[in-house]
């Protein structure tokens, strides 16, 4: 009988009756074929693969990460709870050792979600992998975490939660920005001034295939995370990078993304995007599993897989080449980055235009944060919408110092009601959040 | 009022009851001879109807465990295999002996050809069937359950070099390729014992003038007709546990949940009920280390019967989960639960100074006077039960869910009733009910109950049906069906349409119509669309005819239970 040689949870959520719209690309059949080839493969039955049923997040897990406008309820589904909550079953399992690993195989996708919500982004609401995350920070005490993206698209709303912190390493791997929607995710994009050089954005050009992908991972990714030691790796795992996919122009194949996987030895693999339903999800997908367990996945290969056909121009390997090289010089000076951002200044400001394309609302952001030596500092972002929502949202960060936890208080408690239509405190260090409302 | 036959070989007894107007009728219990089980078999069919005037006979229904003691015995004929896969795990994993042979061809999961048959390999395998004096030869493809083409091209080529060639896809209409592949190499491998069993069956019956219709006992707890059961002889395996939930089905309530408990010597097989209905596995049945697509009861055995060992290691009491035989009570070795029973009067018939010698020893290890020390040996073997009971329910309850439906609204088994059956159930069932809040009944003449299970079994199959509008095409591989339908054809057409081939599939296997009570089980529909734009439909619906009792049931099972209260 066949084995996985590392013990690899799976939770399946089709979520075969939630759709955005019928001819969406992230409608209900996206993972059907998917489920079809799992269920003929047999892989539920292979020892060492466990099937786990997806739980439910609740409200708390949601505001840890989100400050939701007007609130969880209006910015998620039934099918989004389902989706972060599948996430979380496989980070328990692992956590708790049933497993060596996992993947969360579900959808809706959450990797364009950021940390305020207005509505729908890239078919995204709510982000899966931080409400896992911090989820797992809350619970299990975990701290140093890196998140790979390897979804074709910049995971921007990942990236912009993430932004701050230093102990999470994000590393997104895209189709160059230029070329795709979101439009952001270059190589001078670090990480704010507390936190320089824990973002790092690999963006490849269009065309690219295996050997690139595979020598960002071996040149950037692996280097970065041996140097960075972190507790977890976690992959946003987007397999819209394949050769066939309708939305994006990548050579990916499902061998390749299997290449991947076994290099970069995930500890929790969280589905995002892909649209390639029918040539593409089923044989990534089975591709990643069986690499995970450790087993044998030459066999998939996915029809009109040609490797001569696929081969990237020499021009793009120089490319790749180029762009990893300034990854890894950014990396190496993270420290002078982060100083020169800071000068001498007590506070940094960002302002910011958000696009939601989903609903057609566009944000305004303004983004105050404390530069804390001690802490990744308290963060303060005042938020309008051309909807007319205006709200004032302030985190206190996990291992806030006292003079962050004060001042983010001090923050909350002096912002005027009848200024905002909502005002929010998100303080991690005693997860807790509250609302103030006009 | 029909007379029906019912037949369970059991591991020491086989047993034979006749029901009819008045209940049972008839009842009795040859020993097995497990070297010749045809043998058992026809005796007890012969004792059965002798004095019975043969035409008042309905039809007899047999719970055989030829087919699986050859399995668990490692006693199967050889067969072939030919296997096509596309993408995925390699082929080879599925391995099951040296007359395994991967051949190209390649279906994906729409059911299109991503690579073709290559009939020189297909030829060169057979020659190599052919010169190891191979007869009977497995068919498999990769999503042939979707499009058996494959299987089919393959099957004209070898046309008739073997005796027989079982397909794929005809075995089973669910996704499982190595449960597909396993069940269809049992089949074949079973095959010529259970054909011998056929042949000698109703040769002897004709011979005495008995010609009534004989349907076999599945795993799923429904019966089919014995000659359709010759194409598919895997059906045939492990009716056991089936004959025992099915001879619980009758005294269940319909209106709850109930789980039933077969307390046996060496484990304790148990099952659930949902208003009288069994809950079936959801993929197979398992058997040795074959995984199959056979469709069977969910049933699961613990390690803890009435003849497990009792022993105590650092100072506490361990049952099970091993039998050394019988209860010292009854001239076994070592001391066993049944063994508590003799002591504490609660059950008679076996020696109890025999019983007490056992049963002391662990006394004194405990520090404990005798009784106390039964006491407490009844008491965890109870209390052991239940925890695998409860350790059973929620392993269904937390089996995965694929809609947004179910998972919210997901259907949580809790049975609030136990029906017992076995051995010393009426001990059982007192002291469950003392030690849980479930209500405990045990189940009217136990000592053939599977017996009785199995002649009031009805008929029961499946039906998977694909609709693709986009291809016009609706297909039921299994069933050999194919049909062209327009890109109007709706969800209801479906249902429809599947229903009309379960009911032919059912009357062909032998069911009456009075018994074909139709369920669905999936019903999925999904846009097909490409570049944005919807092109068709994909519909899928699974419908089965409901594992449960004959239509006569009722009145029959209403008199066996009074009969008892009498
Ligand atoms: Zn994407
Ligand atoms: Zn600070």
């Amino acid at each position: 009988m066949l084995k996985a040689l590392n013990k690899t949870g799976l939770v399946f959520f089709p979520a075969f009756d939630w759709a955005i719209s019928p001819t969406h690309p992230e409608r209900e059949e996206r993972l059907l074929y998917t489920q079809d080839q799992v269920m003929e493969e047999g892989l539920f039955d292979i020892d060492g693969i466990h099937e786990y049923k997806s739980e439910v997040v609740d409200i708390k897990d949601v505001q840890r990460v989100h400050f939701s406008y007007p609130d969880v309820w209006q910015v998620m589904t039934e099918s989004h709870f389902i989706s972060a909550g599948g996430a979380k079953t496989i980070a328990r399992a692992v956590m708790e050792k049933s497993v060596n690993n996992g993947f969360a195989l579900v959808r809706p996708p959450g990797h364009h979600a950021m940390r305020v919500v207005h509505g729908g982004r890239g078919f995204c609401n709510v982000n899966n992998e931080a409400i896992m995350l911090e989820y797992l920070r809350h619970a299990y005490g975990v701290d140093r975490v890196a998140v790979v993206d390897t979804d074709c698209h910049h995971g921007d709303g990942t990236q912009d939660i993430y932004w701050h912190d230093p102990d999470t390493l994000y590393i997104s791997l895209h189709q160059d920005g230029r070329t795709m929607y979101p439009g952001s995710g270059f190589p001078q994009e670090l990480g704010g001034p507390n936190a320089a050089g824990t973002t790092l954005n690999i963006p490849l050009p269009p065309y690219t295939g295996e050997e690139g992908f595979l020598y960002a991972i071996n040149e950037v990714v692996l280097p970065v995370i041996d140097e960075f030691k972190p507790e977890l790796i976690i992959n946003s795992a987007g397999q819209d990078n394949h050769f066939t996919d309708p939305l994006t122009n990548m050579l990916f194949t499902a061998k390749g993304y299997a290449d991947l996987t076994r290099l970069l030895k995930p500890d929790i693999v969280v589905l995002e995007g892909g649209y390639s339903i029918e040539g593409a999800l089923p044989y990534v997908n089975i591709g990643i599993i069986l690499a995970l367990a450790g087993m044998d996945y030459s066999h998939v290969i996915e029809p009109g897989y040609d490797p001569d056909k696929l081969k990237q121009t020499d021009s793009i390997t120089q490319t790749v080449k180029q762009t990893c090289d300034t990854v890894k010089a950014n990396w190496a000076q993270r420290e002078a980055i982060g100083r020169s951002m800071r000068g001498n200044q007590e506070y940094a400001e960002r302002r910011r235009n958000i696009f939601y394309d989903t609903e057609g609302i566009h944000e305004t952001q303004r983004e105050t944060l404390r530069l804390c030596p001690e802490c990744s500092g308290a963060l303060k972002i005042d938020s309008t919408s051309d909807r007319g929502a205006h709200l004032l949202a302030i985190h206190i960060p996990r291992k806030a110092c006292n003079n962050c936890w004060d001042l983010g208080r001090q923050w909350y408690e002096s912002a005027n009601p009848s200024d905002y239509d909502m005002i929010c405190l998100q303080d991690r260090t005693e997860d807790s959040y509250q609302v103030k409302e006009k | 009022m029909p007379m029906i036959i019912g037949l369970d070989v059991g591991g020491t007894h086989t047993d034979v009851v006749l029901l009819g107007e008045n209940g049972l009728e008839k009842q009795v219990k040859v020993p097995t001879d497990t070297a010749a089980l045809f043998n058992t078999v026809l005796t007890g069919l012969e004792k059965i109807t002798e004095n019975v005037p043969a035409d008042e006979i309905t039809h007899a229904v047999l719970s055989t465990t030829l087919t699986t003691n050859a399995i668990v015995q490692g006693k199967l004929s050889p067969a072939g295999m030919i296997v096509t896969s596309g993408p995925g795990i390699h082929p080879e994993a599925f391995r099951t002996d040296e007359n395994y042979f991967i051949v190209p061809g390649g279906i994906d999961h729409s059911g299109r050809e991503i690579e073709k048959i290559d009939p020189d390999k297909v030829k060169a395998a057979a020659d190599q069937l052919e010169r190891s004096g191979i007869r009977h030869v497995g068919v498999v493809g990769k999503f042939s359950a979707r499009n058996p083409v494959h299987e089919r091209q393959i099957a004209e080529i070898l046309g008739d070099r073997f005796d027989r060639v079982f397909l794929g896809h005809r075995i089973s209409g669910n996704f499982g390729f190595p449960r597909r592949i396993d069940t269809t190499f049992l089949n074949a491998s079973i095959y010529p014992v259970h054909r011998n069993f056929f042949e000698a069956v109703s040769h002897s019956l004709k011979q005495k003038g008995i010609q009534v219709p004989i349907h076999i006992l599945k795993a799923d707890g429904g019966t089919m007709g014995f000659e359709s059961s010759i194409a598919f002889p895997g059906q045939s395996i492990l009716s056991g546990p089936a004959a025992s939930v099915m001879g619980s089905v009758a005294f269940a309530p319909d209106y709850t949940e109930t789980l039933i408990l077969d307390i046996g010597g060496t484990s304790t097989d148990m099952a659930v009920l949902i208003k009288g209905v069994p809950l079936l596995a959801p993929h197979g049945v398992d058997i040795n280390q074959y995984k199959t697509l056979i469709r069977a009861l969910k049933t699961q055995s613990i390690g803890i019967g009435g003849d497990s060992c009792v022993r105590v290691i650092d100072g506490e009491l361990k049952i099970g989960p091993d039998r050394t035989g019988k209860a010292m009570g009854y001239g076994g070795s070592d001391p066993t639960p049944t063994d508590a029973l003799f002591v504490l009067e609660r059950s008679v018939g076996g020696d109890r100074g025999r019983a007490i010698q056992g049963i002391e020893p662990i006394a004194a290890q405990l520090g404990l006077s005798m009784e106390e020390a039964a006491f407490e040996i009844f008491d965890k073997t109870c209390r052991e039960i239940l925890a695998g009971a409860r350790q059973m329910i929620a392993d269904i309850n937390s089996k995965p869910v694929y809609t947004v439906k179910e998972a919210l609204q997901g259907y949580q088994v809790n049975p609030d009733h136990i029906l017992v059956l076995g051995g010393p159930a009426a001990y059982f069932a007192e002291h469950f009910e003392n030690i849980s809040s479930y209500t405990v009944d045990t189940v009217p003449e136990c000592q053939v109950a599977n017996a009785i299970g199995t002649a009031l079994s009805r008929t029961t199959c499946e039906i998977t049906l694909f609709v693709d509008t986009q291809k016009g095409l609706a297909t039921a591989p299994e069933e050999s069906f194919s049909q062209t339908v327009d890109l109007h054809f709706s969800r209801v057409d479906a249902h429809r349409m599947a229903a009309d081939l379960l009911k032919q599939k059912a009357v062909k296997l032998g069911a009456q119509t009075q018994d074909i009570e139709t369920e669905l089980l999936e019903d999925l529909e999904f846009n097909i669309v490409r570049g944005f734009r919807m092109m068709g439909k994909n519909l899928r619906v699974k419908q089965q005819i409901k594992p449960g009792l004959i239509h006569d049931f009722k009145t029959i099972s209403k008199k066996i239970a009074d009969s008892c209260v009498r």
